[in-house]
């Protein structure tokens, strides 16, 4: 369970961030949806330390994130590629992550082995540096990394963006068996609200740092958000 | 349309990221160019007195070391010259014909630095020479002649930008020129030396080298032209990954892990690699002092020994975690101690330290006691400095761009008091340390008391360690901070 108290983050007096109290249980699809500033990477970077919350805190599964680091044995997330190391293969880097998380070879091998599909023979044994794969290839390889090590918290930051329709439709399919998992909790962020609420169980929108929507995907949820964001 | 052309560079130059630092790091810069500026002045006004009274023809001798100067010039240009192509991408769309961007991006590189330097001593010297009744036009078409001649190089290393081959054939000559110098078996400036005094005696022969300077113009033109689409020039670089497979690494355990990608970080990127080459240039900074008089015995000889060792170290190890800045939010979230990351880089500069120590066994030619002064030291560039530059990077908040060989003299961020703190001792304490042992008896006291130091440092690894540690953990989000800023 994630549980988020009152958390803000200020830059100069600006508020970007304030979540009151919101509560994640264990084995949901959480999908965060807003337009762009609205806090979305601010809160993620926050559940990861990566930046000092303001005020209040983030406890991960009992452990108050910004102030031990046991939450990293169970945590795997994907923002950008910032979290992808140029000068290695693909494979390498496969094998490095999994090595940091105790896996062997022959564990990384088999989870690679699950997504071939998805990688559409783009990515492995392709003798190029993570460097110079395209845009939609990077985000591949750093989406499959966060799942070694069999994480119970996966925090992936816009993950349909700059892929191809038929990539999109297989990370689909990859999120839902995720989410099928009790023990696995799955977050997300997008633009997208089509496929945010196709994967996820619950929605939350931000509004400049602010929770605007909290509600559980229903039929209706595609009507009430697209209404919500309407121009 | 030039007129556009030079606000864009101009708001290049100002809005970069090196420049945005504070006062007084700029007036400290400022400072330093202003040093080198009267530095090469001076030598420009020095170099005829001072030839003038070893008895020398001033002119002449300057002529008969230009091939050296000029060729050292190419070597120098090859590391740090870039050559702008990236820049002009966007251009490309524009209505704009590309004769004009071609023009605009050769001409440009005609303002840069590595021009520029070298007024600061042609300028004063030719002064000097008319001042002392050498004929005037001689002076101005030999003075014109060398500026044709570096604007000959500038091209020249743009046309030849990137092939190592041709840079290692070059290399070898100049190795091969000067040692045959030395050794007397053949002197390229007895007909290169002509050649520059003719440029003062005969006016003609100013044509020659301004044809050179025109050929390698129209060569570099018609080269960037025919290439200016992305797919050939403009495009950038994809080198084929190689195969580093490292295994017997592996029972190092988590060690293993950060080796083996710290050794392929040192191998695959350009700028990690520049210091590489550095490391191996420093191995010959003691000739500097072994070979002179002046030095021998003396504590300048424990000063040099800290940089023949230690070429690595500094250059590798003030710029941790730095080297990292690119992915270093994924290391702040995998499952992995300061302690483990800590300690591969440590090993990693242990192994460079130790390697450079066999490798700087050609000193024994000068003698078993400078080559005992450089292995005390290497003892404690690996028991004290090596601690020392990890505090330094601690502080160092630099973002490294791993693809460019740009920055690799002193990155102009990585300055800060704390560095300078920190980097004090890191050449003084040995001096100290053999001055004392003189004091106390010969240098032999000396040698021993600086490789104690080290063997000191060894023991307390694990004190040590545990407060760099917390200096990384405080400083944790301010360097993620600064890391993203570059991207």
């Amino acid at each position: 369970m994630i549980q988020v108290n009152n958390l803000t983050k200020k830059y100069n007096n600006t508020t970007v961030l304030n979540i009151q109290d919101l509560e994640i249980p264990r084995g949901q699809s959480f999908g965060l949806v807003g337009n762009n500033g609205a806090g979305k990477t601010t809160f993620f970077s926050l559940l990861l330390d990566l930046i000092e919350p303001s005020s209040g805190g983030i406890i991960n599964h009992d452990i108050q994130v910004n102030s031990s680091e046991d939450w990293k044995r169970f945590t795997g997330a994907f923002l950008d590629e910032s979290f992808l190391i140029g000068y290695l293969t693909a494979e390498e880097y496969f094998y490095f992550i999994g090595e940091l998380r105790n896996q062997n070879k022959a564990d990384v091998d088999a989870l690679l082995k699950k997504y071939e599909e998805f990688f559409n023979n783009e990515i492995l044994n392709t003798k190029k540096y993570l460097r110079d794969l395209s845009k939609g290839n990077m985000k591949k390889v750093g989406i499959i990394a966060t799942l070694i090590g069999n994480p119970e918290v996966v925090i992936l930051d816009e993950p349909f963006a700059n892929l191809d329709p038929t990539t999109v439709n297989r990370l689909k399919k990859i999120v839902k068996e995720l989410a099928e998992n009790p023990d696995v909790t799955v977050l997300i962020s997008s633009h997208d609200l089509q496929h945010t609420v196709e994967v996820c169980n619950r929605i939350v929108a931000l509004n400049k740092g602010e929770v605007v929507k909290d509600i559980n995907t229903s039929e209706e949820t595609l009507k009430e958000l697209e209404a919500f964001f309407a121009v | 349309m030039i007129k556009h052309f030079l606000t864009l560079e101009w708001r290049a130059f100002f809005r970069s990221a090196s420049f945005k630092t504070n006062l007084v790091f700029k007036i400290f810069i400022g400072l330093i160019i202003l040093y080198f500026i009267l530095i090469f002045a001076a030598a420009g006004i020095g170099a005829y007195y001072g030839l003038k009274k070893a008895h020398l023809e001033p002119l002449q001798t300057v002529n008969k070391f230009m091939i050296y100067y000029l060729l050292a010039d190419v070597m120098f240009r090859y590391f740090f010259q870039k050559i702008p192509t990236l820049t002009i991408r966007p251009l490309l769309v524009l209505p704009i014909t590309k004769n004009t961007i071609v023009h605009f991006s050769l001409g440009k590189t005609v303002l840069s630095f590595f021009n520029i330097t070298h007024a600061f001593f042609f300028i004063p010297f030719s002064i000097v020479l008319l001042i002392n009744g050498y004929s005037v036009l001689g002076v101005i078409t030999w003075h014109l002649g060398i500026l044709a001649l570096i604007l000959f190089i500038n091209f020249l290393n743009i046309l030849i930008n990137n092939k190592d081959v041709i840079f290692g054939i070059a290399a070898t000559i100049v190795v091969g020129l000067i040692a045959s110098q030395y050794y007397k078996l053949f002197d390229v400036t007895l007909y290169t030396q002509p050649f520059f005094q003719g440029l003062y005696e005969h006016i003609w022969m100013i044509i020659l080298p301004i044809l050179a300077l025109l050929a390698t113009y129209y060569f570099t033109f018609n080269f960037f032209k025919k290439d200016l689409t992305l797919d050939e020039r403009l495009h950038i670089k994809k080198n084929l990954a190689t195969n580093q497979n490292l295994n017997w690494l592996n029972q190092f355990g988590t060690l293993g892990t950060f080796l083996k990608n710290d050794i392929k970080l040192l191998l695959r990127n350009k700028r990690a690699k520049t210091t590489l080459y550095m490391s191996f240039f420093f191995l010959f900074y003691g000739l500097l002092f072994f070979t002179m008089d002046v030095y021998k015995g003396g504590v300048m000889q424990a000063f040099a020994a800290v940089f023949v060792t230690g070429g690595f170290l500094i250059n590798f190890g003030q710029f941790v975690p730095s080297w990292d800045s690119s992915y270093y939010q994924l290391m702040m979230t995998q499952n992995i101690s300061y302690k483990e990351y800590l300690n591969s880089k440590w090993w990693l500069m242990v192994i460079g330290t130790a390697i450079s120590m066999v490798a700087a066994s050609f000193y024994i030619y000068f003698g078993w006691d400078i080559y005992m002064t450089i292995l005390a030291v290497g003892i404690y560039n690996i028991g004290f400095n090596s601690f020392l530059v990890l505090f330094t990077g601690a502080y160092t908040r630099t973002a490294i761009d791993l693809e460019s060989a740009k920055g690799a003299f002193g990155d102009k961020k990585a300055f800060s008091v704390k560095t300078i703190l920190f980097s004090l001792p890191q050449m003084l304490l040995p001096i100290l340390l053999f001055k004392i042992g003189k004091l106390l008896g010969n240098t032999d006291i000396g040698i021993a008391l600086i490789a104690s130091f080290g063997i000191l440092g060894l023991l307390f690894k694990s004190k040590i360690f545990m407060l760099i540690e917390k200096i990384f953990q405080k400083e944790k989000y301010k360097a993620i901070a600064a890391y993203k800023q570059k991207n």
